[in-house]
């Protein structure tokens, strides 16, 4: 018997494996906010919002709250928005992070290689003005210094709930 | 007193006469040596105590005694004692004979004083910068330095050398600093000939934000936010080594209650990291579904963290004296509950990635990091227990730890299957850890009041959930924060990194890379 008839059989006597997904309770304020980000992204971009992440000197925290959006229970990927790979592909940047003097070239280098229409977002306190880190010999002192800033997200770091609507609000009055 | 029989062998065997002995901590001994001993002195505490440079740094003291301190720290594990050996350098000679050639851990310290304090390591065989890049920043500007202004930074700009291999059919990949993925930025230059990778130069930096200059001439208690935020998702480990330095400096004793829940809290944080890590190795071999299986249960151990203190992160759980954060009969139940969902997922996540060959194949004999070579380069924490280096600051340290039973997890291959089963070990010892402490929590404060801010320095250290993290502190007598050296376990490891790619191919990079799982911001401060 081949390898493949092996597996074939071991599907059929098995079934396809997954785990259901058990949305908690505390994701209802999410679930709902996100359909509403889908339609106002269908609307504003015709059909989806692509963002390129760039950390310029952040802790990571942000990072982490980032890809946690993107995880099974949140899945902000359903919603319209997906995470690429290049600038290239993009049409928004998300920024983190305070600017630290040796970001400065590739930050502004990332967004040149966006194609036009594009525009910036700033996530996490120190992206705004370089929070904790503002007044460092090493900072630029926020994304603002460097490129225009369309929408800012709060928070030390925002969590999957707050970039949502904080993204809903800003693409519902474009 | 075991620790003197060291002192005796460093006098005797090596001829180093310390100037001056002082023990004014239990756990630190610090032995001031002339200029010219410090290289013999710190040689033989490298052999004697089998230690690699845990910290080395530099102190300006000049407002005061108009000259430098270099200090360099090993760990006499058997002898529970930090020896700090510490040395003055003349303002008017700001040089030091290097020890990097004879040990390879403090290369990268050295390298760091260099740059940040103008004290040149002479003969240290790599004298680039580390975080300010030659770009970007100016010759003969040391932010570190007390008489630093933030103006200085006009002046003639350089370029950075990279190591180059050459030959024919050798090509360079240049990889980053922004990467195809959301993570940290660094640059990776790859020189490869057919597939595999033969070198590879690792250019960090990027994210170099000026924490410790920050830092400085903040009280203790305003500088905790700052912590928390050197690396996000040690946010918890930096906090607690910071408040353990500066709680030894106020004489403040933390009761045993406190002690626990920190314990529980620091296993809490190596919960979600040992997931999201477990998670990226499937990911960074395309085994999306266990990837994803993981990212869910790291959403689990999130939510709780954030249900029992009220951060993802948790961030503002450390507090001078103790933690803010109680955990209520109540509140044990429903961690021990959520503790054990949580485990029987895990171990189908196990199953799922052990029953897979394909994935056996690409993590088995991958990236290998040989234990003698980890040791050379000081490499710690899961990294270097996953090469044999039996070496976990929870083993020796911690009481809550002794009380617990805790059980140290090593392998020896060096491999990323070895990084990802000593993660894997970890992850079911850490939730057995809370789930034992949890049940018997001592009564008590969780948080001592009084003590009285000493000048002075000390200290503080914790097995985070990458490797120790060490927070030297040196207190004004406002009792302000002069001078505050951070070492997160990343600074240790990443060199190890480059090595353990040799020979793979480049495709295999990012799996490598993820086992290692080292912090940008951590390592660039």
């Amino acid at each position: 018997m081949s390898t493949l008839d092996n597996i074939l059989k071991l599907r059929l006597l098995k079934g396809i494996e997954t785990k259901p997904i058990v949305v908690p309770d505390y994701l209802a304020a999410f679930e709902a906010a996100g359909l509403e980000l889908k339609d106002a992204i269908k609307r504003s971009f015709k059909r989806s919002l692509h963002i390129r992440e760039v950390d310029t000197g952040s802790c990571g925290a942000c990072e982490s709250e980032i890809i946690a959006a993107t995880n099974p229970l949140y899945d902000i990927q359903r919603f319209g928005i997906s995470f690429v790979a290049s600038p290239r592909h993009a049409d928004a940047l998300l920024v983190t992070g305070p600017v630290s003097k040796n970001m400065r070239l590739a930050l502004q280098k990332t967004y040149d290689a966006v194609p036009a229409p594009k525009f910036v977002i700033t996530l996490g306190n120190c992206a705004l003005d370089g929070g904790l880190f503002k007044g460092s010999y090493y900072t630029e002192g926020g994304v603002g210094k460097v490129l225009p800033v369309a929408l800012h997200i709060p928070g030390c770091p925002p969590t999957p709930l707050e970039i949502v609507k904080q993204l809903l609000v800003f693409i519902k009055q474009l | 007193m075991d620790h003197l029989k060291i002192i005796e062998a460093l006098k005797t065997k090596y001829g180093v006469t310390p100037t001056r002995l002082t023990s004014l901590l239990a756990d630190e001994l610090q032995v001031g040596v002339q200029q010219a001993d410090f290289k013999k002195a710190c040689l033989a505490l490298h052999k004697l105590l089998h230690s690699p440079v845990m910290a080395m740094f530099a102190v300006d003291e000049r407002p005061e005694h108009n000259s430098y301190a270099v200090k360099c720290v090993f760990l006499g594990i058997e002898y529970r004692k930090w020896f700090i050996v510490s040395m003055d350098i003349p303002a008017d000679k700001p040089s030091f004979d290097s020890i990097a050639r004879e040990i390879y851990s403090a290369n990268r310290f050295e390298r760091e004083i260099w740059e940040m304090f103008g004290l040149e390591p002479l003969d240290n065989p790599d004298n680039r910068r580390l975080r300010l890049h030659e770009e970007v920043w100016p010759a003969g500007s040391f932010p570190l330095r007390k008489d630093f202004q933030p103006g200085q930074t006009e002046g003639a700009k350089g370029e950075y050398r990279f190591i180059r291999v050459e030959g024919e059919g050798i090509f360079e990949v240049p990889v980053g600093p922004v990467h195809a993925g959301i993570i940290g930025p660094g640059h990776f230059r790859f020189s490869a000939a057919g597939e595999p990778i033969i070198n590879l130069d690792i250019r960090l930096g990027f994210t170099h934000r000026g924490v410790e200059k920050i830092l400085e001439g903040k009280t203790p208690a305003a500088a905790l936010s700052l912590t928390e935020c050197v690396s996000g998702d040690s946010a918890f480990a930096h906090s607690a080594a910071f408040c353990r330095a500066v709680e030894k400096l106020s004489g403040l004793a933390l009761s045993d209650r406190a002690h626990y829940l920190r314990a529980i809290y620091l296993e809490l944080e190596r919960l979600y990291n040992h997931l999201s890590g477990i998670g990226g190795i499937a990911l960074d071999v395309g085994f999306s579904f266990p990837a994803a299986y993981a990212a869910s249960l790291k959403e689990a151990v999130q939510t709780l963290n954030e249900k029992l203190t009220g951060s993802r992160f948790l961030k503002g759980v450390n507090t001078l004296g103790g933690v803010t954060r109680d955990l209520d009969p109540d509140q044990i139940e429903r961690l021990a509950a959520a503790l054990k969902t949580i485990l029987a997922d895990f171990n189908e996540l196990k199953k799922l990635l052990f029953s897979s060959v394909s994935f056996m194949d690409r993590v088995d004999t991958t990236g290998v990091l040989r234990k003698n070579i980890a040791a050379d380069f000081g490499v710690l924490g899961l990294v270097g227990r996953a090469s044999g280096i039996a070496f976990d600051l929870r083993k020796n340290s911690f009481p809550a730890y002794k009380a617990a039973g805790f059980r140290m997890m090593t392998r020896k291959e060096g491999d990323v299957l070895a990084r990802l089963n000593v993660r894997l070990d970890e992850f079911a010892e850490s939730v057995r850890l809370i789930t034992e402490l949890a049940a018997k929590l001592p009564a008590g404060d969780i948080c001592s009041t009084g003590g009285k801010t000493n000048p002075g320095s000390a200290l503080g250290y914790i097995e985070g959930w990458r490797g120790p993290v060490l927070y030297w502190v040196k207190l004004d007598a406002a009792g302000k924060i002069e001078r505050c050296k951070i070492v997160d376990p990343s600074f240790h490891n990443w060199p190890g990194l480059a090595d353990a790619v040799l020979d793979n191919i480049i495709p295999d990079f990012p799996v490598c890379n993820k086992s290692f799982d080292l912090s940008y911001s951590g390592n660039d401060l």
